[in-house]
């Protein structure tokens, strides 16, 4: 019976209905599995937005989905940037808000009422699952295995490279625009390949999307017209080329710009030249493709020469021109951090003191892709052996991906897609090898060696592909099996990384009891729902930029600058009265009419992520707008160290940082006991003493703690005075004050 | 590398050194049978001088230094009457369609230059407008080519003209919402 069973079961795998039944169920499930492996975070916490930016996008949506696209696309914020104010629906990426707001109303008109908050939390799981379709549809542009495709569906589904960013409730930009990334490359790859105005048309459709959802949108400007570039290098230029990519270049343009926050950088940015560069080249080219074919060669390289120097020598003077009078933008900071990784540092602190923004460390590589790391370059070399334009494509987008992914680490994200898609072509080239069953014969390889030397005159070497069998059935077991425990690990180590580094929601912390219980530390969002009960509805909250977004999102109070850091100097104001000596600190608080100033604290609990361990930059910030007033140098000790306990600078002490983290930290202890248990120093005796600041709230960690900033005294004295006074300095004050006594003479 | 590759892949075609000195009927012969890959050394104007064209190249240059004007009334003659005798009358149409595109695009450029681009949505809507329906008429009449239906397996004449209408709607729908 069971051989019988066998039988059928082999006869069913062979039809080729059943076959893409099958794919389309393994699809299904794969898509599945890349859906749930991203819920840890839900089913360990809540349904919650993570982080920082997603709150931003999360507010947004909920502005969209309460008044409407119009109203949206018109936003002034009033309640963030406070005073200045920010032209919200301006300067967003609305794709994001938009997607999950056409979900929401599109379940609710299939009478399905959700919450927005669950359609926002799921979105980025539910576009992953999208996104390994489109992988599955790219590779199979690339090789005529379609096991190729289902395994690059699986890596591109599980592997942690994309999941850090798309995690259930990471609801950030990045979390639709991989799909968009992916699926816009298989429509250009399709485009190329037909030829068809029809597929580029969509190319650009969904490059439009992918404008409207992601900065990271440039990737795409400028990864197409390289290759279009690279392919005519290689003597590749064809009449589909140029269908395909002028199609795509003219309406993709012009729907990227058709969102107001890309508006016109499509013609004045130097980012966006390249492909009207490549655009402009290929008109030169099909025109002279096509005078090649009306006229003898004799003349036509006549013609050429005159032809070519002519446009040459203009296209050079209009560049010359166009640049020195201005009208196309130098590149923008940002840019220049790709190529100088130094750059950002020297120039730039508000870009440098972005994590993600920081260069890759090595083994990031190995934790984000696993075993693929490993398989990259053999996809890539087995690229190399087809070498159709398709291939030529993925030759690219490595060698590009790769440099990005080194540069920055956020941009592992755009890296990502190109290595699954190698690593699978290599996986199932070495799958396909080994798992046939039947060992070639005398016969095939004598048929394969005449078919060698017979093509061994005609063509290349390299073209020819000997057919090489694999005899051995101890070779293929072998084989086969080192591969399944591969992807096993695989697996085993994609499923361990999510589960341990990329499901904390960050908002809420996680930390195991010493019997092992979980337990949760919920800070933030006691301090914020202490801030939106306790405080005025337009109360302004003055805090370090990386908690504007969740201020606004979660508080609902007005915050003077968020994560959107468009105004360098806003944040620098923030950085200067943060690392100023109160008397300085005072007025700026009181010109921005600050309410009360929230930091963060990790030193009863050892949080890392604390503002003192952020202050640096604070200071780098507030020191590139005024040098002489703030200075870096007078944080360290002499011996150059950064110290918080009792050898810390006065500088360092006297910030309104330092005073706002310490203050009253030393009653938790016994005399002269205090201890940062973030910083392992212990602290002195006296702590700080603040005059113009009360003391509003304390979180049950001490993570968030609020001040209120204190009105102007009753009697006109200045804060510093008023506080000696109560506590009964009177007298050492007053001689202070008065200085030496004069005669009164009137 | 272009250039080893093409006569790697096409056995019978004439070598490149021949064919500087063949006549006419050789160099458009040797175009059609490599539909993917038209002849690749042409369309790179850089590579000229290191190819394998070099020798003819610099003695074709030395007996022509002189009479440069005449060769290049000789090519012109010759282009317009290859174009006046080849060319289908629909296919000329199309012509007369972009030159008229030309024409406009270049007078929305002159007007830009001299008085000013003010309304610069108007003027670029304006323009991308006419570039992209250049380009997507050059697709189509690309793709009506007699000579270029091996490029194009999967595309019909009548497909052409499907595609060209829809992205034609496209683009005229992003022009009009650009406008202001």
């Amino acid at each position: 019976m069971s051989a019988e069973t066998l039988e059928i079961l082999a006869d069913v795998g062979k039809g080729k209905s059943t076959r893409s039944v099958l794919r389309v169920i393994i699809l299904a499930l794969i898509a599945g599995a890349s859906i749930a492996s991203r819920l840890f975070s839900v089913i360990r916490f809540e349904s919650i937005i993570h982080e920082f930016d997603p709150w931003f996008n999360f507010r947004a949506t909920k502005y969209l989905v309460a008044n409407g696209f119009y109203n949206f696309w018109d936003w002034f914020d009033d309640r963030t940037w406070h005073p200045l104010g920010r032209v919200t629906g301006g300067t967003l990426y609305p794709g994001l808000m938009v997607t999950s707001g056409a979900i929401w109303h599109a379940l609710r008109a299939l009478t399905i009422p959700v919450d927005i908050r669950n359609v926002c939390v799921l979105l980025a799981p539910a576009f992953s699952g999208l996104t390994a379709i489109a992988a599955y549809l790219l590779t199979n542009e690339m090789t005529t295995y379609n096991s190729a495709g289902l395994l690059a569906a699986l890596f591109m589904g599980i592997t942690p490279g994309y999941i850090s960013r798309s995690v259930a409730g990471s609801y950030d930009n990045e979390a639709i625009a991989i799909f968009l990334l992916v699926f816009t490359f298989y429509l250009w790859i399709k485009a190329l390949k037909q030829g068809s105005m029809l597929w580029g048309a969509f190319c650009a459709l969904f490059y439009g999307y992918m404008v409207a959802s992601w900065g990271g949108y440039a990737f795409i400007t400028c990864l197409l017209p390289l290759h279009a570039f690279v392919l005519v290098l290689m003597g590749r230029y064809s009449t589909r080329l140029y269908v395909s990519y002028t199609t795509w270049y003219a309406l993709g343009t012009l729907a990227s710009m058709q969102i107001p926050f890309v508006g016109f950088l499509p013609v004045k940015t130097s980012e966006h030249m390249p492909a009207l560069g490549i655009f402009g080249f290929l008109q030169l080219l099909a025109f002279l493709d096509y005078v090649r074919s009306a006229i003898p060669s004799r003349q036509f390289q006549t013609f050429l020469w005159l032809f070519a120097g002519g446009i040459f020598a203009l296209s050079l003077g209009a560049l010359v021109l166009a640049t020195s009078a201005g009208v196309i933008a130098p590149w923008s900071g940002r840019f220049y951090s790709l190529w100088d990784t130094g750059y950002a540092k020297i120039h730039i602190p508000i870009i440098a003191s972005v994590s993600e923004h920081q260069p890759t460390a090595w083994p990031a590589f190995f934790f984000d892709l696993n075993l693929l790391i490993f398989v990259f370059p053999v996809g890539v070399y087995l690229c190399f052996q087809e070498l159709a334009d398709e291939h030529v494509f993925i030759i690219v987008y490595a060698v590009f991906g790769s440099y990005f992914a080194g540069v920055m680490v956020r941009l592992m994200l755009t890296l990502t897609p190109v290595v699954c898609v190698a690593g699978a072509i290599a996986i199932s080239t070495i799958l396909n090898n080994y798992l046939v069953a039947k060992t070639p014969t005398e016969e095939d390889q004598q048929v394969a060696e005449a078919a060698e030397k017979k093509g061994s005159k005609s063509g290349l070497k390299s073209a020819n592909k000997p057919v090489v069998g694999i005899y051995g059935l101890w070779s293929k077991i072998l084989m086969v099996g080192a591969m399944a425990i591969y992807l096993l690990i695989f697996v085993m180590h994609c499923t361990w990384v999510t589960s341990n580094a990329y499901s904390s929601p960050s908002v809420v912390l996680a930390s195991r009891m010493p019997d092992g219980s979980q337990h949760i530390i919920d800070d933030y969002r006691e301090a914020y729902q202490w801030l939106r009960q306790n405080t005025k509805e337009d109360a302004k909250i003055m805090s370090w930029w990386d908690y504007g977004y969740q201020i606004g999102g979660m508080a609902d109070r007005p915050t003077l600058v968020d994560n959107n850091t468009w105004n360098n100097t806003h944040i620098a104001t923030v950085g200067k009265a943060m690392s100023s000596r109160e008397e300085v600190s005072y007025p700026i608080m009181r010109q921005h009419e600050v309410d009360y100033v929230l930091v963060v604290f990790g030193g009863l609990l050892g949080y890392s992520g604390d503002d003192i361990n952020k202050f640096l930059w604070m200071v780098r910030i507030a020191e590139g707008i005024w040098p002489d007033e703030v200075s870096e140098r007078a944080f360290f000790t002499p011996r150059g160290e950064y110290r918080v306990d009792g050898e810390a600078t006065e500088t360092m002490k006297n910030s309104l940082m330092y005073k706002m983290s310490y203050y009253n930290f030393n009653n938790l202890f016994p005399p002269g006991q205090a201890v940062d248990r973030m910083r392992q120093a212990r602290l002195p005796e006296v702590g700080p003493s603040l005059s113009t600041l009360d003391e509003a709230f304390t979180s049950e960690n001490w993570i968030i703690r609020i001040y209120k900033v204190k009105d102007l005294d009753n009697v006109g004295r200045d804060h510093i005075s008023a506080t000696a006074f109560e506590k009964g300095l009177k007298k050492k004050k007053a001689t202070k004050k008065k200085g030496p006594r004069t005669l009164r003479v009137d | 590398m272009a250039q080893k590759r093409n006569n790697a892949n096409r056995g019978v075609s004439p070598n490149p050194k021949t064919t500087a000195t063949t006549s006419t009927t050789t160099t458009s012969s040797s175009t059609t049978p490599l539909p993917p890959i038209p002849n690749p050394s042409a369309p790179i104007p850089g590579s000229r001088p290191t190819s394998s064209h070099s020798a003819a190249t610099t003695s074709a240059k030395t007996s022509a230094s002189a009479p440069v004007a005449q060769s290049w009334d000789k090519v012109v003659s010759n282009l317009t009457s290859h174009y006046q005798k080849n060319t289908p009358q629909r296919t000329k149409l199309v012509d007369a369609f972009m030159a008229f595109l030309v024409v406009v695009g270049v007078l929305q450029f002159v007007y830009c230059v001299l008085a000013g681009n003010y309304p610069f949505n108007a003027f670029l809507s304006g323009f991308s407008a006419t570039v992209g329906q250049f380009v997507l008429t050059a697709s189509l009449r690309i793709q009506t080519t007699e000579g270029n239906k091996k490029d194009f397996p999967a595309v019909s004449p009548e497909r052409a003209f499907a595609d060209y209408v829809v992205c034609s709607l496209i683009l005229h729908f992003f022009c009009v919402n650009f406008i202001n």
